[in-house]
């Protein structure tokens, strides 16, 4: 498994290849429709991240040491956007996930994303996994 | 041969009084359709707030040097050309506000003191939030009940369902005159006569009809209403609540401050009068400046020439979006509404179409435009919502709707 910072490096080199927007979104709408589908059952108004214009599901679980995330949206640009971070995030422990930055987004050219008055919840997914790492890292310690 | 407004008011001379039209945003000539948000701002309005700030710059109502008494007469010929412009009787009728929302929680607030458990409030099911929040507020603090005014699939209230839910039960009536997320006019003068007819009162929300008619608030012989400068070509901050100057004097004050007393010991404060009991405070000075002449700015334009013209882009608009297939516009049919299109393409989310129609340097507005209830009623999230004023073009219709296509195709 990739460090979260080689699997950055990896889509900060992807993203390169594209020569503009129309591009760059082409291949985020591409990403978008081929997120693996989140378990019908996690859907629900507990797993949705607030803030968002569309709806954004994310649901984690912990294999082992490491987190797995699954998450959906009705809006096919943010699944893009999530299925990003799940490439990420993915499969890392929680401490990883706890002290990773998330610089990469901006040389992606994605930065007007992270704009917390966007409302398209880039931030709050951020802050979501986050959170997921946070609770399932304290639920094994204690 | 027919009249069409091209005739009567140039849109280029027009386009170049706002200086942000010709910016570029992300990389493309900035095709602005936000306007049911906010309203751009012409030099005569910029050049207003600039001038306040650079040459006359003092607190109002208060001073008696020289510069006091500048600031002082602007303000007030400032609050003629809003009476004059909405017809009020009394300039005093006229409250400068921060807003509509400002402008209906001072009526709600003051109500407070009014209703009773027993009474009953409408409320059309097109409202923003703004128009639904303060009264569930004031619903919970007295325990009246709140009753909605349904709408149907057109976009329309149910006038006949309007008229069986009053009784002598209803107190207060709230309805906007222009539906802000899908620009329907709102029968207000036939609502306003049936309200009265119970003996109830009624508020009309006018933020998004004030950019494309005039309201003649004596002849709507409306109660209350309301409207934000910053849609109608002035700045944010400002507006106005009038409110028939009886039930003014009755109304309570709203906020506790400087200016709105008249005298003040710690045993008993009195209120000053109209208009001051209800503005506390230094209010925006240089807004309120601006809001006069962002009126003047449009009458001089004239507001059957802006109709006319909104309503040629309006139709052109809906016709070339309609050949789009899996368009779906919400709402009423053209003529039964102002200058907006909401719409959805089937399959796409409208978050999707924003944001690739943004990277194309088109402004349009997405999401539930703060009217849930009406969103809930299509069982939609969202629509994306077009919205026209008079210096927009065909031209610029053209690259949206190319946008849309372009958009559509990277979509689906």
């Amino acid at each position: 498994m990739s460090s979260i910072q080689d699997t950055q490096a990896e889509i900060i080199d992807e993203f390169s290849m594209f020569d503009d927007w129309m591009q760059r979104y082409e291949y985020m709408i591409e990403l978008g429709k081929s997120l693996p589908l989140i378990d019908e059952k996690y859907k629900t108004e507990d797993n949705i991240i607030k803030g968002c214009q569309s709806r954004v599901w994310v649901h984690a679980e912990k294999n082992d040491k490491n987190l797995e995330f699954t998450a959906d949206s009705d809006a096919v640009i943010t699944k893009g956007i999530i299925a990003i971070l799940i490439r990420v995030f993915s499969g890392q422990t929680p401490e990883d996930i706890m002290q990773a930055d998330t610089k990469f987004i901006d040389e992606i050219g994605l930065k007007e994303h992270l704009s917390p008055t966007r409302a398209n919840g880039l931030v709050s997914m951020i802050k979501q996994i986050k959170m997921y790492a946070i609770a399932l890292n304290s639920s094994q310690n204690s | 041969m027919q009249t069409t407004s091209k005739q009567l008011f140039n849109v280029e001379a027009i386009r170049a009084d706002f200086p942000i039209l010709n910016r570029k945003v992300n990389g493309q000539p900035l095709v602005y359709f936000d306007n049911a948000a906010t309203s751009q701002t012409p030099q005569q309005v910029i050049d207003c707030i600039v001038d306040y700030y650079s040459n006359y710059n003092a607190n109002i109502h208060r001073g008696v040097h020289s510069l006091s008494q500048i600031a002082t007469d602007a303000y007030e010929k400032a609050r003629q050309k809003v009476q004059q412009h909405f017809n009020a009787k009394h300039a005093h009728e006229i409250i400068l506000t921060s807003g509509t929302t400002h402008s209906i929680n001072l009526v709600a607030n003051g109500y407070a003191k009014f209703i009773t458990e027993e009474d009953e409030i409408l409320v059309s099911a097109m409202e923003h939030h703004s128009n639904i929040v303060p009264w569930q507020m004031l619903c919970e603090k007295t325990g009246a009940k709140l009753k909605v005014i349904p709408m149907n699939e057109n976009g329309m209230l149910e006038i006949d369902q309007f008229e069986a839910m009053l009784t002598n039960k209803t107190k207060l009536v709230f309805v906007n005159h222009v539906s802000n997320a899908l620009g329907s006019i709102n029968p207000i003068k036939h609502i306003i006569a049936k309200t009265h007819e119970v003996g109830a009162k009624i508020l009309v929300d006018g933020a998004q009809a004030a950019p494309h008619l005039k309201a003649d608030v004596q002849d709507l012989d409306v109660d209350y209403y309301t409207v934000s400068a910053h849609k109608i070509c002035g700045p944010t901050g400002v507006g106005m609540l009038y409110g028939k100057e009886a039930l003014l004097e009755e109304l309570p004050p709203y906020q506790g401050g400087g200016e709105m007393i008249a005298e003040v010991t710690f045993e008993k404060t009195t209120y000053a009068g109209l208009p001051h009991k209800f503005e506390a405070g230094t209010p925006n000075i240089a807004g309120g400046i601006a809001f006069g002449e962002a009126l003047d700015y449009m009458n001089t334009i004239g507001f059957d020439v802006i109709a006319a013209y909104e309503h040629e882009l309006l139709d052109y608009a809906t016709a070339q979006l309609n050949t789009i297939e899996g368009v779906r516009i919400f709402g009423a049919k053209p003529e039964q509404k102002t200058a907006v299109i909401s719409f959805n393409i089937e399959g796409i989310h409208p978050y999707d179409m924003g944001t690739l129609l943004d990277k194309m340097g088109i402004a349009v507005r997405t999401g539930h435009h703060c009217a849930q209830p009406i969103m809930n009623f299509y069982k939609i999230p969202g629509t994306v919502r077009a919205s026209f004023s008079f210096y927009n073009t065909k031209t610029e219709i053209d690259r949206f709707v190319e946008g849309v296509k372009k958009a559509k195709s990277m979509l689906l």
